[in-house]
């Protein structure tokens, strides 16, 4: 048996994991690579949990409680699935001037969530943003990824009622 | 380099004092026997200057600047109390008893605090500002040690003995701001902590009565501080 | 890549240029693409091979008036057409060569006039994943003329003597700050670009990642050269995925061409570029946290000293920038640095990018020399505020900022005028208000912004900023007392004094410049209930609303 623990096992047969490999190879499975590790198992399985974390910790021997940490630390990070569509609504300071505000109280309305929830049948996931960077066409909303500028509460309900009802 | 260079001459509270250049003003200050309020500073831990109460005056500086990362200068002229120092101290510390559960008479850790007693010595008599609550959890999952969030300061004394000394890295903190949280392995319970080594340091470090040892109800907690000194000659000795 | 390549290569590009009579430039930043620009560009390419006319038609990064987007650019008319579909694109094809499409410009013009851009010279003129057309436009001069002919310590000299202040937020001066991290000794160096851009309401360094990105990295290929590094990193936040691909484009680009990498310019200068994504925590803006960050860990900042200059990513001496001064870095060389010292204040020189939003006429990026006044930007350049209303504030400097009432509108813009004005630079964000805004609102909106912004490291800021936000919601809510505001005040004064880092040290300002220029409003809500902007819902008759929330019991110890 050697000194050091072996790096763990894949968790699954899934495709994915190997991509994630790649990323830690990639750096030389440095701790210093724990982050951009991380956006890897994002982007690849759309949220973080507890068996990639321990995967990705073990691999780049971080202690646990510090991958969580980081993990919990970054906004970007989500723990849960998120659902079939994403609503993000931006909070950034010109969106917030030109109202809104007014998109989220109404979307939350319309939902039954609060930010940051998805709805109960994993429908519809509700997020606020900090600035996305298009302030020039505030308020903004990102309607699954795609940038909308100058959203009025009709229009924005008009399409969360669209995918409610499907 | 000569004994000689390696010494720094300073003056704290008008008193000519000397050190090593390597030496903090925290450091310089306590071997004069002056007074300076710490809380996250444990000796033989890393540094974080995350508490702010020992901020003091340095003539020249701009800000107020934490005693115990700031290395002393040839010259130096520090001031460790005035009415404005110790005011900010008084409401910082009003700060951090106001953000959990800081209630002395129903803790655990009730005279055997060191909250309270800068509390006490600072001459903080009462909170002006509304105690947020915020009800977070206890988990006594551990056959020997409770911790109970309500009344954690977030010194991370833990977190900093668990890596440092114990090696072990149980400790974490986890999410930001005041949702920040001290963490076992993933928030997993205590007691099913697959690092734990069950050596207890994080208890006798931990300055309130977050971390406790399980005791017969209505018993005051008692806290074993004696290994502390060795903390430092631990340190040093790695060092060597 | 030696001077003479470079120079052939710069001509070939321009050569491939007068094949064509016109030049038809499409807006392919974020806000336009949102707007379907990429349509508008396919449609003009059909449009120009029908007509057969030798009409270039080119993607390029972001023009600056995002709210009139789609945007076109004709060249070499220097026509621009904004709110463009892709049932115009005919109609600008046949105009080229005649008079424009009066129909399709807003009148823009003035937009554009009393600007002057450095930062901004390429972009909406080059495409941006096209590394010859940067280089047509005289890139990677500078770096080859600075590796091949100058000293590292003349190249410091330069930038000392162009008077370039950081243009992140604090203003150091860049060149002191290069001068520290060169003489520091260590066998490894880093240089890193901030690009963690977290001020809402400012977005010019994401404008320049997406338009112009060999720009930044030209800025921090010099800096290595300056200093002795030869790894960097751009930080960029994981919430700009254009410029994220933008940037991978650019530096494989650069490097396929000997502009990174090793033995740059056939000398023994080596220096290569690493992209790190941020992952949404505005403290990382602050450069310990950013190291921390990068280094794979929870992004909160450290007491300073030591310094990054001295003690920095993985310990070792970091020069650390924000996009934007790297993005002056070349034309600084190019141009030498007493070109740029003649712009701008005594103590503020060049230009200055600031993202116009809010309640104004045009919205968008804006270039202009150091000392313009409020009111050329706002009411010049932004055209003023619309639907007849009245303007009340401008806010800089985002969370760390202040709001300016009417009185400062004529204060000629520097790093010290507007601290000295209770508001600061910061990296450019310029939010207009009107008389709908209520300002004990916007002071809460932006200490939400720390509260939930904090890293919770320190006590100060991580509960200070709690209680600065219940106090400023029991005002907005109608419950206030005077001795909230007193307590408010002394809050302010000791989280600013004790917090560790700049996020907290800088959050009680948005309350302080509100409360020094809009005292009536905060005592509008506390003694007459009324919010003067008629924002705040007071008044609903609820018990609970008008209830002294309890002192918390007297704590024995």
């Amino acid at each position: 048996m050697s000194l050091y623990a072996e790096r763990p096992p894949l968790p699954s047969d899934d495709k994915r994991w190997r991509i994630v490999n790649g990323t830690m190879r990639k750096h030389g499975y440095s701790r210093n690579a724990l982050i951009e590790t991380l956006h890897t198992v994002q982007s690849s399985f759309g949220y973080l949990d507890e068996p990639s974390i321990k995967f990705v910790a073990k691999s780049l021997r971080v202690p646990l409680s510090q991958a969580y940490g980081v993990v919990t630390f970054y906004h970007f990070f989500s723990l849960k699935p998120p659902g079939k569509h994403t609503c993000t609504v931006c909070l950034g300071t010109a969106c917030y001037i030109k109202g809104s505000d007014k998109l989220v109280v109404e979307t939350e309305k319309l939902l039954s969530i609060k930010a940051g929830q998805t709805t109960a049948d994993g429908e519809v996931s509700f997020t606020t943003a900090r600035c996305v960077g298009a302030c020039g066409r505030a308020p903004v909303v990102l309607l699954d990824g795609e940038l909308s500028g100058q959203v009025g509460v009709a229009e924005l309900k008009a399409q969360l009622e669209r995918w409610v009802r499907q | 380099m000569s004994a000689e260079a390696n010494i720094r001459t300073l003056t704290i509270d008008e008193v000519d004092v000397s050190a090593r250049a390597d030496q903090t003003i925290l450091e310089a200050a306590r071997e004069h026997n002056i007074e300076i309020p710490t809380l996250c500073h444990l000796e033989g831990l890393s540094e974080v200057g995350a508490c702010r109460l020992c901020l003091v005056q340095v003539k020249g500086a701009r800000r107020l600047l934490p005693a115990c990362v700031t290395r002393v200068e040839e010259g130096m002229e520090v001031t460790t109390h005035s009415p404005r120092i110790d005011r900010y101290r008084t409401m910082v510390l009003e700060l951090f008893f106001a953000e959990r559960n800081h209630v002395c008479s129903v803790c655990v850790a009730n005279g055997n605090c060191e909250l309270q007693t800068l509390a006490l010595r600072l001459g903080m008599t009462h909170v002006e500002m509304p105690y947020q609550y915020p009800q977070l959890p206890v988990d006594a999952s551990h056959p020997r040690f409770t911790v109970d969030h309500n009344r954690c300061v977030l010194c991370t004394r833990c977190v900093r003995v668990c890596g440092e000394i114990e090696g072990a890295n149980t400790w974490g903190v986890m999410g930001r701001g005041a949702q920040s949280l001290v963490i076992t392995d993933l928030k997993e319970p205590w007691g099913e902590s697959e690092t734990c080594t069950s050596c207890g340091k994080c208890v006798q470090v931990c300055p309130t009565g977050a971390l406790f040892e399980k005791s017969r109800a209505g018993m005051r907690a008692q806290k074993h501080p004696e290994f502390l000194p060795y903390l430092r000659i631990m340190r040093e000795g790695e060092q060597q | 890549m030696n001077a003479e390549e470079l120079q052939q290569l710069a001509a070939e590009a321009r050569d491939e240029r007068p094949q064509f009579d016109y030049e038809v430039n499409v807006c392919m930043g974020t806000g336009c693409l949102s707007q379907h620009s990429d349509r508008v560009k396919n449609a003009l390419e059909k449009e120009a091979e029908i007509s057969g006319r030798k009409c270039h038609v080119r993607r390029t990064g972001c023009m600056g008036l995002c709210a009139a987007g789609p945007m076109v650019l004709v060249e070499p008319a220097e026509t621009r057409y904004g709110h463009v579909h892709e049932g115009d694109a005919q109609e600008i094809v046949a105009s080229l060569g005649g008079d424009p499409v009066a129909r399709l410009d807003p009148q823009l013009r003035g937009y554009f006039e009393g600007q002057k851009h450095v930062v901004l010279e390429n972009s909406g003129h080059i495409d941006p994943e096209k590394i010859e057309e940067y280089i047509a436009r005289d890139g990677y001069e500078a770096l080859v003329k600075a590796v091949t002919e100058m000293s590292p310590g003349q190249v410091i000299e330069q930038i000392m003597k162009s008077g370039l202040r950081g243009r992140g937020g604090g203003g150091y001066p860049t060149g002191l700050k290069w001068d520290t991290v060169a003489k520091v000794k260590g066998a490894q160096k880093y240089v890193i670009c901030n690009g963690d851009e977290g001020d809402p309401g400012a977005f010019m360094d994401r404008s320049v990642l997406e338009s112009d990105p060999q720009r930044v990295i030209e800025g921090m290929a010099i800096a290595a050269y300056a200093i002795g590094a030869a790894k960097g990193y751009i930080y960029v936040r994981a919430e700009y995925p254009l410029a994220v691909q933008r940037l991978t484009v650019a530096l494989q680009q650069a490097r396929r061409r000997g502009l990174l990498g090793s033995g740059i310019c056939e000398t023994t200068f080596n220096f290569d570029i690493d992209i790190r994504l941020g992952a949404g925590a505005f403290v990382c803006g602050e450069e310990t946290a950013l190291i921390a960050s990068i280094e794979g860990k929870r992004g909160t900042p450290r007491p300073r000293p030591p310094y990054p200059a001295v003690s920095g990513l993985w310990g070792a001496p970091t020069l650390i920038n924000n996009v934007e001064t790297f993005a002056n870095v070349a034309p600084i060389l190019r141009h030498g640095g007493e070109w740029f010292s003649s712009m701008g204040t005594a103590r503020s020189k060049g230009t200055k990018v600031f993202a116009l939003t809010g309640k104004i006429q045009r919205t968008g990026l804006v270039e202009v020399p150091m000392g313009m006044t409020l009111r050329q930007i706002i009411f010049g350049i932004g055209g003023g505020v619309p639907d007849g209303r009245k303007f009340k504030a401008v806010q800089t400097g985002g969370p760390s900022g202040g709001c300016l009432p009417e009185e400062h509108l004529d204060l000629s813009i520097s790093y010290d005028a507007l601290i000295s004005a209770g508001s600061m630079m910061g990296s450019g964000g310029m939010i207009v208000m009107d008389d709908t805004s209520c300002m004990v609102s916007v002071a809460r909106f932006f200490m939400e912004f720390c509260m939930t912004e904090s890293c919770g490291k320190c006590v100060p800021c991580r509960a200070g900023t709690v209680q600065m936000y219940e106090l400023l919601t029991r005002i907005t809510k109608g419950v206030a007392t005077h001795r909230d505001l007193d307590r408010l005040t002394d809050l302010c004064e000791v989280v600013g004094a004790t917090s560790l880092c700049g996020l907290g040290q800088t959050a009680p300002n948005p309350v302080l410049s509100t409360l020094r220029y809009f005292r009536h409003e905060y005592l509008a809500h506390i003694d007459e209930k009324r919010c003067p902007a008629g924002v705040c819902e007071i008044g609903t008759g609820h018990p609970a609303d008008s209830a002294e929330v309890t002192v918390a019991g007297e704590v024995h110890v």
